[in-house]
């Protein structure tokens, strides 16, 4: 008897084996082409890594301090990169954040058609930077291109500098806005209709609305997209290598197009290596100040209240004890 | 509400921003249909004035731009990608959202900080891998290595997480045991999560850039952006030639966004706003 259920027990909920056997196809490919990659990755950079030989030079952290000596031969081109990543991403993080969050609320708003509009502006977006760059290359020509024709102006977007900047940042913007602009009207949509209302009983025009209801209840999506988005910048790549061609003079040559140069056509891979660590150091300092820049106040409201409840019901619960 | 809709200005604005959207990608249309002369001509024209298939032309017998081939490869590539993306991320997922066992929060945190870890970090690595494996230059390297990407499985761990326990429950009191629980019951169930993130891995699939330049070299390997960029050196001033390969290029990719629009945005909504 016993046995018979223990036995049915067992059928029900499969061996224990089963969620390994669910788990082995996806982390196969993921302990193949992430977890151990990313440890490879530094062990390459501690070498000359260079695949058309056969044995590597083993450097210890030289490829490293390489990076920090002004004298050594990847200093000026990996800092050129990273200071061009680092124009790109701010010039064009501000205007990722605030047009789309513009459209989302022009797209909340309800009216006819507002489903085929929010599928139109998103639409750039599904095409690959290969399209794109090549499309816009063609508009932005500083002798026939449309865009200089549309302004009256006779501007070398492509050659010339600010102009290249004004280019890869608009071409990135009118690229990917859409993208931003869904996860804000999915974040949009989420905050409770009521607080708009309590918001309108209280006086409030639409400033003090945007300001006291739209803005903190997006909190947590603004995260998001400030998080992602500036790491989407920092990691740009196709529009520079396709519009400008880093160029002129590379001053829009960025970081990852340094290292994929170094390590990809010149082979240097352990260099490469080095500098791509480097590089999502970097990232991850920006991210995690990110993070606690604007989750720290709500975390801290948030326990400042539940304390504040919990006080509460500790309150009523002794007024209860007592009567 | 009436009153915004009624309002013309809203409509002005939509009009300004569906030009902004859609224009650059009329005009890409209509270069491809002029003549070289045409597309380089000041003032530029927006229709084109004698429209001609001589860009298309020259591209479809173009036999050292071989673009049958290279749509031919990008389709191959998109669609089995896709594939192992929808097919290991529902398993994964499905074991990390609906099974107890041990070590399971270890696994899904290791998978989830990944997202965080820019792409770029596993170029070098993964390339001499590929290269051990033998797999440069063949789709091989567009097709698998992508499918470690942790979005997938965080993707439908959360679907599975939202589905109701009954499901399983009443697929056990009739004897069912977990796989076949899992492919009678809960993949039907599942099946929007799944086409949406088959529609999201193609297209990031098809348009990926940067990892096929560097692990494609032969001219009949490459997918097609990769190709363009070949277009782009051999036809520098030719235009519509170009235009004409950014529109094939684009078709397929447009033709399933009308399609499955809904599909693509709610996924990245979802994405967004849950992670």
């Amino acid at each position: 008897m016993a046995a018979t259920l223990k036995g049915r027990a067992s059928r029900r909920s499969g061996s224990p084996l089963t969620p390994y056997l669910f788990l082995t196809p996806y982390l196969a490919i993921f302990v193949t082409f992430v977890v151990i990659p990313a440890v490879f990755g530094i062990w390459i950079s501690l070498h000359d890594w260079d695949y058309m030989l056969d044995s590597q030079i083993f450097l210890g952290l030289r490829n490293y301090a390489d990076l920090l000596d002004e004298t050594s031969l990847p200093y000026p081109e990996f800092w050129n990169g990273m200071k061009n990543t680092l124009i790109f991403t701010v010039a064009s993080v501000p205007f990722l954040i605030v047009i789309p969050l513009l459209l989302a609320m022009l797209l909340n708003v309800r009216f006819p058609g507002r489903t085929f509009f929010r599928a139109m502006f998103f639409a750039p977006y599904v095409l690959g930077v290969a399209v794109i760059g090549l499309m816009w290359r063609y508009l932005l020509d500083g002798n026939f291109g449309i865009i200089n024709s549309i302004f009256r102006t006779d501007i070398q977007w492509t050659t010339d500098q600010p102009w290249a900047w004004v280019a890869l940042v608009g071409v990135t913007v009118w690229w990917t806005m859409g993208f931003n602009a869904i996860i804000y009207l999915a974040g949009l949509g989420d905050i409770p209709a009521e607080q708009y209302e309590a918001a309108a009983l209280d006086g409030a025009g639409w400033w003090n609305k945007f300001v006291y209801v739209t803005l903190p209840g997006l909190r947590p999506v603004l995260i998001f997209i400030m998080i992602t988005t500036i790491l989407a910048s920092a990691n740009m790549f196709g529009q520079s290598y396709i519009i400008t061609n880093g160029g002129p003079t590379e001053s829009t040559k960025t970081a990852i197009m340094t290292i994929t140069e170094l390590g990809l056509r010149r082979y240097q891979m352990g260099a490469a290596a080095a500098e791509s660590y480097v590089l999502a150091a970097f990232l991850a300092l920006v991210s995690i100040a990110n993070f606690w820049l604007l989750r720290d106040r709500e975390a801290a409201k948030e326990r400042r209240e539940l304390k504040a409840e919990r006080r509460e019901i500790d309150e009523t619960r002794r007024a209860g004890a007592s009567a | 509400m009436k009153r915004v809709a009624r309002n013309p200005l809203l409509w002005i604005l939509l009009a300004i921003l569906s030009i902004i959207f859609l224009g650059p990608l009329l005009i890409m249309f209509f270069t491809s249909l002029k003549t070289a002369g045409e597309s380089q001509s000041v003032p530029p024209t927006l229709w084109p004035q004698a429209p001609t298939l001589r860009a298309y032309d020259i591209l479809l017998s173009a036999a050292d731009n071989p673009i049958f081939l290279w749509f031919a490869n990008s389709m191959v590539a998109a669609t089995l990608h896709a594939l192992l993306v929808v097919v290991t991320a529902s398993l994964a997922g499905y074991a990390l959202a609906r099974m107890e066992f041990a070590g399971r929060n270890i696994i899904f945190g290791l998978i989830i900080s990944t997202l965080f870890v820019p792409g770029f970090i596993f170029l070098m690595p993964n390339f001499l891998l590929l290269d051990a494996f033998g797999w440069l230059d063949t789709l091989l390297a567009i097709i698998i290595p992508g499918a470690a990407g942790a979005f997938g499985v965080f993707f439908m761990r959360q679907f599975f997480l939202g589905l109701p326990k009954e499901f399983e429950e009443s697929a056990r009191i009739d004897g069912a045991g977990p796989f076949t629980t899992f492919l009678r019951i809960m993949l039907p169930n599942a099946m929007p999560a799944m086409v949406t993130l088959l529609v999201l891995a193609f297209l990031a699939n098809w348009n990926d850039f940067i990892w096929p330049l560097y692990v494609l070299f032969s001219d009949a390997r490459l997918t097609l952006p990769v190709g363009l960029t070949k277009l782009q050196g051999a036809y520098t001033i030719d235009y519509p030639v170009i235009m004409a390969g950014a529109v094939i290029a684009s078709l397929p990719v447009l033709i399933l966004y009308i399609f499955v629009q809904r599909y693509v945005i709610e996924g990245v909504a979802s994405g967004g706003v849950k992670g």
